[in-house]
């Protein structure tokens, strides 16, 4: 018998044809019978009344089908708190929020029409430090806060600019600074940055008269959008109808729902006609979705002997004007603050604060790139001022299995090895040799940093799938994990050829999602889609085997027991004349005289989130991860001590990702993530003026990595300790490629000159200037 | 806007029509001749996503007035593969799994392929350099760089 082996091999992508011919449909690409178009014009205020908005020279230019203001549409979306506006209702709360839309025959009518339109404003007195947000007094946001609708596990504080306010309590955290032998505090902070998909925000929508609401989306979930827009518009979700073709990258950006009402509202107005807006680049910065900003504030106690007895933990999210996501990052950084380190007295306070600038969404990371700035400087820090080698001291506190988390979580003992990480990555990293310090002028040094992260994400999550049999033998697999670049749907493929022990070539995984016809997956994001949706496809897979060895054991006469399935048959090993082909059973089981049983073959799986908890409102105890992922990363960089110009010259990364399914799209996450936290570490951020305009909303200005721009060398080392409920004992590994990259560069920049910086990005300006500062300090 | 006639051909087919003069190649392929292989992401030459090739040199085709292709040969993402045949480029990009989203795979591959032909034997910073007006999120660019000098190897 032939053995089919897909798992740990490198299988080519199942969409790569479609997307290396340029047939690879994206939302933008599509176009309907009698589709508008839409514009939009944004305020250029960061916090003003709307008093007047005078529409009617707009209406009278030939081609525009439908202007919208926020009075006709009174709705309030989101996904854990439900705030935020579709176009801007009684107030405008950042620039570049969107107050009308118009919908015309071509863009560029639309665009016309919206210079026409003319809006008076009142000004008001905007909030936008985060540090001073939350304080008494601060301008509010939002007044009707304690109206607004939320997910249990948030908690807002009315008359204020807390949108949550996530609270840990582990152990006695006073006892434990009494204990300490050294206490450090400092202070971290990271500005707002942006996801830059390369594909912008579009939806298409269409509002039929018989209330059936369709909708084309570049959304990560589906079935997220279809439910928030039910829950936002009060519409029967069955009249909904959400299709995802392949998605141009999403890094959180595109989770939840976005611009989906607006357009499906703009439908309505025209009488069912289909209306597409394509967020254009800049609108991408100021309009859409960012990552939210970030201040920290970490005190640590600790032993001489290295062990940390105590952590105060402040973190203040700039969630910008809707914290509709943002509350839950606020959440998901909290109970995991301390990084992947045991504390036994643990004290944080997570903050999710309104202001006036852009508002923030999820991001690769989810929060933990930001605070694990906070945390692995600190630890280096820490390290430092104890005189301990900071490698030692990470071991040394490492949470390890059997050691308690700071919600209270005993680590299991197939819960995966930071150790390990952190001892391969120090290994690779030339950790403890003494290298070149001085090459042509320019200064090497090298830093290492440790991260974890489990899926945020409610406590009862579920995925789904179905997998039919065909008349032909082949398989198709539908599931409703959307197809944005990170490879699932193949890793899947994998997983059902391996499981029915068939080739791959006769495997499909439907890669564009429909709500109407796809199993239930609550989101593609997290982290979650390999592990969740694994589960889901094995279990479909199974009960598909069930069907098919029900029908044959009848067929042949023999027990069920008995049965293989396997190479596109179904039969008692070592007997011949026991067998029949997948495909004879496809549709029905045939006995040789005619007569049909059973029938179509079709596997129905689904997996829910085991175990998990809420946690208690006061101190943060319970169970919030499905499972965690641990990792290290090391960097070694070349800084110029005239520019103060930094070069990542290599990167090192470790993970315990249980089982690589696919080695080839585990690296290019690896890869894609440790770039995109380059581009974080030393050149992205917004920069806006003092009312709140941003300043750098394009590429010119605001600029990601390019190729030039990556490291020489990059080292993945993948560490394979299984998980026990995971398929194949994977865990996910999406987002923590792109965590601990940021500083692993600034301790390796404290190794190369001797600074220490608290702030990112590390701009050759910053760099410079902290260069300068220490010279004048060892001068005087 | 004043309108004019423009005679051109794209991926080897011909082409007559009339544009308006403020109507960018971009928006020629994608919305008239419905070919939407090649992307729009900034539309001002930041991203190269919309990369084409005319007369075989790389252009970033929101930069290109529409009537500038009058009398010009262009090519696209489409126009690449011969039936089910792809380029060895192409391949590459498959197995060194350069691809994820896709978005910006056309743009990459096209600009890749006008290199391969200028310069058989690219060095690695010589295909930085071709590729660097080229953004992509997901993947990093290694796998990218590596199909690219992996195609190189293979045309020996």
């Amino acid at each position: 018998m032939k053995k089919y082996s897909y798992i740990g091999e490198r299988v080519p992508r199942i969409d790569a044809i479609e997307k290396v011919t340029g047939a690879a449909q994206y939302a933008a690409d599509l176009r309907l019978p009698g589709m508008l178009h839409v514009k939009l014009l944004k305020s250029p205020h960061a916090h003003a009344r709307i008093v007047r908005i005078d529409t009617s020279e707009a209406e009278k230019l030939p081609g525009v089908r439908a202007i919208l203001t926020g009075k006709e549409v009174p709705y309030k979306f989101g996904i854990y708190m439900q705030d935020k506006e579709v176009l801007a209702q009684e107030k405008v709360h950042h620039v570049g929020e969107p107050v009308v839309a118009v919908a015309a025959d071509t863009e560029e009518i639309a665009e016309r029409a919206v210079e026409l339109i003319k809006v008076e404003y009142g000004e008001l007195p905007p909030i936008f430090d985060v540090r001073e947000a939350w304080k008494e007094g601060a301008p509010l946001v939002h007044e009707r806060l304690h109206e607004y609708k939320h997910a249990p596990f948030i908690f807002p504080k009315p008359h204020t600019n807390i949108a949550n306010h996530f609270k840990l309590r582990k152990g006695d955290v006073e006892r434990g600074f009494k204990e300490a032998d050294v206490i450090l505090e400092n202070e971290f902070y990271q500005p707002q940055v942006q996801n830059v998909q390369m594909e912008t925000h579009t939806s298409i929508g269409q509002w039929l008269p018989n209330g059936q609401i369709n909708i084309w989306t570049s959304a990560q979930s589906p079935f997220a959008v279809r439910h928030l827009l039910s829950a936002g518009l009060g519409v029967p979700i069955h009249k909904i109808n959400v299709v995802v073709p392949y998605v141009g990258g999403g890094f959180g950006g595109k989770a939840g729902l976005h611009w989906e009402p607006l357009v499906v509202l703009l439908s309505k107005k025209v009488g069912g006609r289909p209306v597409k807006l394509v967020m254009t680049r800049e609108e991408q910065f100021n309009t859409t979705a960012v990552r939210q900003g970030f201040y920290a504030r970490i005190k640590t106690g600790v032993k001489r002997d290295g062990k940390i007895v105590a952590g105060e933990f402040l973190y203040v999210w700039d969630a910008g004007a809707y914290a509709d996501y943002g509350v839950n990052i606020g959440r998901a950084a909290g109970y995991s603050c301390t990084g992947p380190y045991e504390i036994p007295n643990v004290k944080c306070d997570s903050l999710t604060i309104y202001t006036n600038h852009p508002y923030g969404t999820a991001y690769r990371g989810f929060g933990h790139a930001e605070f694990h700035f906070a945390v692995e400087r600190q630890m280096d820090l820490v390290a430092r001022a104890i005189g301990m080698d900071p490698v030692e001291f990470r071991l040394k506190n490492a949470a390890l299995p059997g050691r308690i988390t700071a919600t209270g979580e005993k680590l299991r003992e197939d819960a995966g090895r930071v150790d390990e990480c952190i001892n391969a990555v120090a290994e690779a990293i030339g950790w403890g040799k003494k290298g070149p310090k001085q090459v042509g002028g320019k200064l090497r040094g090298i830093g290492i940093a440790a991260l974890w992260k489990a899926p945020a994400m409610p406590s009862f999550t579920s995925s789904s799938a179905i997998l039919k049999l065909n008349e032909d033998g082949s398989v198709t697999l539908s599931i409703s994990s959307t197809e944005i670049g990170q490879g699932t749907p193949t890793a899947l493929a994998q997983m059902v050829a391996e499981e029915l022990q068939m080739p791959i070539e006769k495997v499909k995984v439907v890669t564009k999602q429909e709500t109407d016809f796809g199993p239930y997956s609550w989101q593609t994001v997290a982290s979650r889609g390999l592990f969740m949706e694994g589960n889901a496809t094995l279990n479909a897979a199974r009960k598909l085997k069930e069907q098919v060895k029900g029908m044959a054991a009848q067929l042949l006469g023999v027990p069920e027991e008995e049965l293989v399935v396997a190479d596109e048959k179904v039969f008692v090993p070592g007997r011949p004349d026991k067998g029949l082909p997948l495909a004879k059973l496809a549709t029905a089981g045939i006995f040789p005289d005619g007569r049909g049983i059973g029938g179509p073959v079709l596997g129905y799986g689904y997996y829910t989130a085991e175990g998990l908890t809420n946690l208690d409102p006061e101190t943060g105890q319970g169970l919030p991860a499905l499972m965690w992922t641990f990792g290290a990363q090391g960097a070694e960089v070349e800084v110029d001590p005239e520019t103060g110009d930094v070069k990542v010259i290599k990167v090192v990364s470790a993970f315990d990702i249980g089982k690589a399914i696919n080695p080839s799209l585990l690296e290019g996450q690896i890869y894609g993530g440790i770039v995109q936290g380059i581009g974080s570490a030393l050149m992205e951020e917004f920069i806006f003026n003092g009312r709140g305009v941003l300043l750098n909303n394009n590429l010119t200005d605001y600029k990601i990595c390019r190729a030039q721009d990556i490291p020489d060398e990059l080292v993945f080392i993948p560490i394979e300790n299984p998980q026990r409920n995971a398929p194949h004992g994977v865990r996910g590994i999406g987002e923590h490629p792109r965590i601990s990259i940021e500083p692993a560069i600034a301790n390796a920049i404290y190794d190369a000159i001797g600074v220490d910086l608290f702030e990112i990005p590390m701009t050759r300006e910053k760099v410079w200037r902290a260069l300068q500062k220490g010279r004048k300090n060892a001068a005087t | 806007m004043s309108r004019h006639k423009i005679s051109f051909s794209v991926n080897g087919e011909r082409h007559e029509l009339e544009v308006e003069a403020n109507r960018t190649l971009l928006q020629l392929l994608r919305e008239d001749l419905e070919m939407t292989g090649t992307k729009r992401a900034c539309e001002r030459g930041d991203c190269g996503l919309c990369t084409v090739l005319m007369d075989g040199e790389p252009v970033k085709s929101c930069l290109v007035l529409a009537v500038e292709v009058d009398g010009r040969e262009v090519t696209t993402i489409e126009g690449l593969a011969k039936g089910e045949k792809l380029t060895r480029l192409q391949r590459a990009f498959i197995e060194h799994g350069a691809v994820q989203c896709g978005f910006c795979t056309p743009a990459f591959i096209v600009a890749g392929e006008a290199l391969l032909k200028r310069n058989p034997h690219p060095s690695e910073d010589e295909v930085k350099e071709a590729v660097g007006g080229i953004l992509c999120r997901c993947t990093g660019y290694r796998q990218i760089i590596d199909a690219i000098l992996d195609a190189a190897k293979g045309r020996e």
